[in-house]
């Protein structure tokens, strides 16, 4: 039995956490067997024999111009014809904003179980066991797959890449029909958020800022110190529901979940629903000026003051650093 | 236009997680249920568009006894009735709950069908999509704006680093991301009015399970850290444990 991954490409480039997903589906194929066989809905091949770097060893191109933005309804069409020719033990998606709106249609076509955004895949005894943080994080569920395939979602920075140098992939090309009566949602154009912004759930370092804020004026301060540590800028619930910041900014139970490898926490107490949204991080650094704020019980390392005085002296600190490297 | 809002009852946002002595459910001892926030901005939205152009506005979930709670909350925000699909296995699979969804709503012939973009405690965000899927519609998920324009919608969904334009025909299914609107509270004279609404009872159709919950575990607690020292001249030392301690940056 094989293991299928989908392969997401925007712009003609196959996106990084592709990669991360068929790092994962390497590491499951030496447990569950078969070959890891990618299939990539696009308009031209996105340069996919590279693939095989990431552990692919086949990918399977469904070639159509409509293809060439995202389509619910056809990309499902290419997964599944994709399972149908392979019948593979387990069907790997990123969760992504595309994966996130792909894998339920795929799973209903097939009538196959989904875990979504998943943290951790093992296989038990031949069977495959999926762990996927419920309750944005405050606890870890595992479930099984009563039939094949199984269909999982990844969490995008939680799965290592492969590299296996040298290997090609070979690419071959799958047929799928294009329906254009097909009840289709169709991406009219993607419009930037900004230049070089990294998404939350994909971004190294994150600086977050909260109520401590004081005021939308004063993020300056955070964009400063994210600028100078190449981060990406969050919030808390309560800076968002002030209208402070978008919401596309807001880390915890009912804005983003994260895990990047730094999060440095900034005038934020430390609510509840805040700290299940990001106590997943490798190192947390708290700067607040109350010694008592929940926040300090998860955090690495804290400092107690001002913020004000904190973050532009860190800033310049960093800005030092980089400028001696 | 008869529109159709999926809703779910779970726990607040502020409940703490207990595992049940089972060792792979969640003991709902003492919690508090709320309306999953999502669907809060879904049926705003459809009462946004009921304002504009009439019709019907059916309210439906699929559950045990805390599902009429929720039902009766959307009542009161103004749905003009409600279908509760009752089941007693607990927390169904994403597709069994869709597919008991997709057969109750297939015959009330409903122009928009509204879901939350997750709910709040599995966070799965399947249900809407699968339904889409099971009844042949087109579907936008995460919906951050809503526009309907004749028989067209446009809604904005985030994607990473950026927002992207989607377009679809009625009838469609669209999930409610946070921010889509900004949700009202129900009135004294909703909350009466909603008491002689009615709530159909009928068994949930949801087939066999798909997924199988094998264990719920708490997240082992992060351990301590240590205040590295007080205002700007505690800066070195951070910059110092974030290189040679964590290695982070």
């Amino acid at each position: 039995m094989s293991i299928l991954v989908f392969i997401e490409q925007r712009d003609g480039q196959v996106r990084a956490v592709s990669r991360e997903i068929l790092g994962e589906a390497t590491r499951l194929a030496t447990a569950l067997g078969g070959p890891v066989v990618g299939v990539c809905p696009a308009a031209v091949d996105p340069g996919l024999a590279a693939l095989g770097e990431a552990g692919a060893e086949r990918v399977l191109l469904a070639v159509h111009p409509a293809f060439a933005s995202y389509d619910a309804s056809g990309y499902a069409r290419a997964v599944v014809a994709a399972a149908q020719a392979l019948k593979p033990a387990a069907i790997l998606l990123a969760a992504s904003a595309m994966g996130r709106d792909l894998a339920p249609r795929v799973a209903a076509r097939l009538g196959a179980g989904l875990a979504t955004d998943c943290t951790a895949l093992e296989a038990a005894g031949g069977r495959l066991v999926a762990a996927r943080p419920v309750f944005a994080g405050k606890a870890l569920q595992k479930v099984v797959f009563p039939r094949t395939p199984a269909l999982v979602s990844l969490r995008p920075k939680a799965f290592a890449p492969v590299v296996l140098a040298g290997r090609v992939a070979t690419v071959e090309a799958l047929a799928v029909d294009h329906d254009p009566a097909a009840p289709g949602a169709k991406v009219l154009r993607v419009v930037a958020a900004g230049t070089g912004k990294v998404d939350l759930t994909e971004a190294e370092i994150i600086v977050s800022g909260g109520r401590g804020m004081r005021g939308p004026e004063h993020f300056r301060l955070l964009e400063d110190l994210a600028g100078a540590l190449g981060a990406s800028v969050g919030a808390s619930r309560a800076v968002v529901d002030a209208g402070w910041r978008p919401h596309a900014d807001q880390v915890g139970q009912t804005g983003k979940t994260v895990s990047p490898k730094l999060y440095v926490a900034v005038g934020i107490s430390g609510a509840i629903q805040h700290l299940t949204g990001m106590t997943s991080s490798r190192c947390i650094v708290a700067i607040n000026k109350d010694p008592e704020a929940p926040i300090f019980k998860v955090a690495d390392f804290g400092i107690v003051g001002d913020l004000f005085e904190v973050v532009p002296a860190l800033t310049e600190a960093v800005k030092r650093l980089e400028a001696h490297a | 236009m008869i529109q159709a809002v999926c809703v779910k009852q779970v726990p607040d946002t502020e409940t703490r997680v207990k595992v049940a002595a089972d060792g792979r459910s969640f003991d709902p001892a003492g919690v508090t249920w709320v309306l999953n926030p999502y669907d809060e901005y879904a049926v705003e939205q459809a009462l946004r568009v009921r304002e504009q152009q009439g019709g019907e506005i059916v309210a439906v979930s699929v559950g045990g006894a805390v599902v009429p709670t929720a039902l009766r909350n959307v009542l009161a925000l103004g749905a003009d009735r409600a279908v509760h699909l009752r089941t007693d296995r607990p927390a169904p699979d994403p597709l069994a709950v869709a597919r008991a969804l997709a057969s109750a709503i297939r015959d009330l012939g409903a122009g928009l069908i509204w879901f939350g973009k997750q709910a709040v405690d599995d966070d799965q965000a399947q249900v809407g999509p699968m339904v889409a899927e099971l009844l042949g519609l087109p579907c936008a998920t995460m919906a951050a704006s809503f526009a309907l324009e004749g028989d067209r919608v446009t809604v904005e969904r985030e994607v990473e680093g950026g927002r992207e334009v989607v377009e679809l025909a009625l009838p469609a299914v669209i999930t409610a991301e946070k921010g889509l609107n900004e949700p009202r509270y129900a009135s004294l004279r909703g909350i009466m009015a909603a008491k002689k609404k009615t709530i159909e009872e009928r068994p949930a159709d949801l087939g066999e399970p798909n997924l199988e919950v094998v264990a719920l575990e708490l997240p082992p607690p992060r351990a301590a850290g240590r205040i590295v020292g007080e205002g700007a001249g505690a800066v070195a030392e951070l910059l110092r444990a974030l290189r040679e301690d964590a290695k982070v940056i």
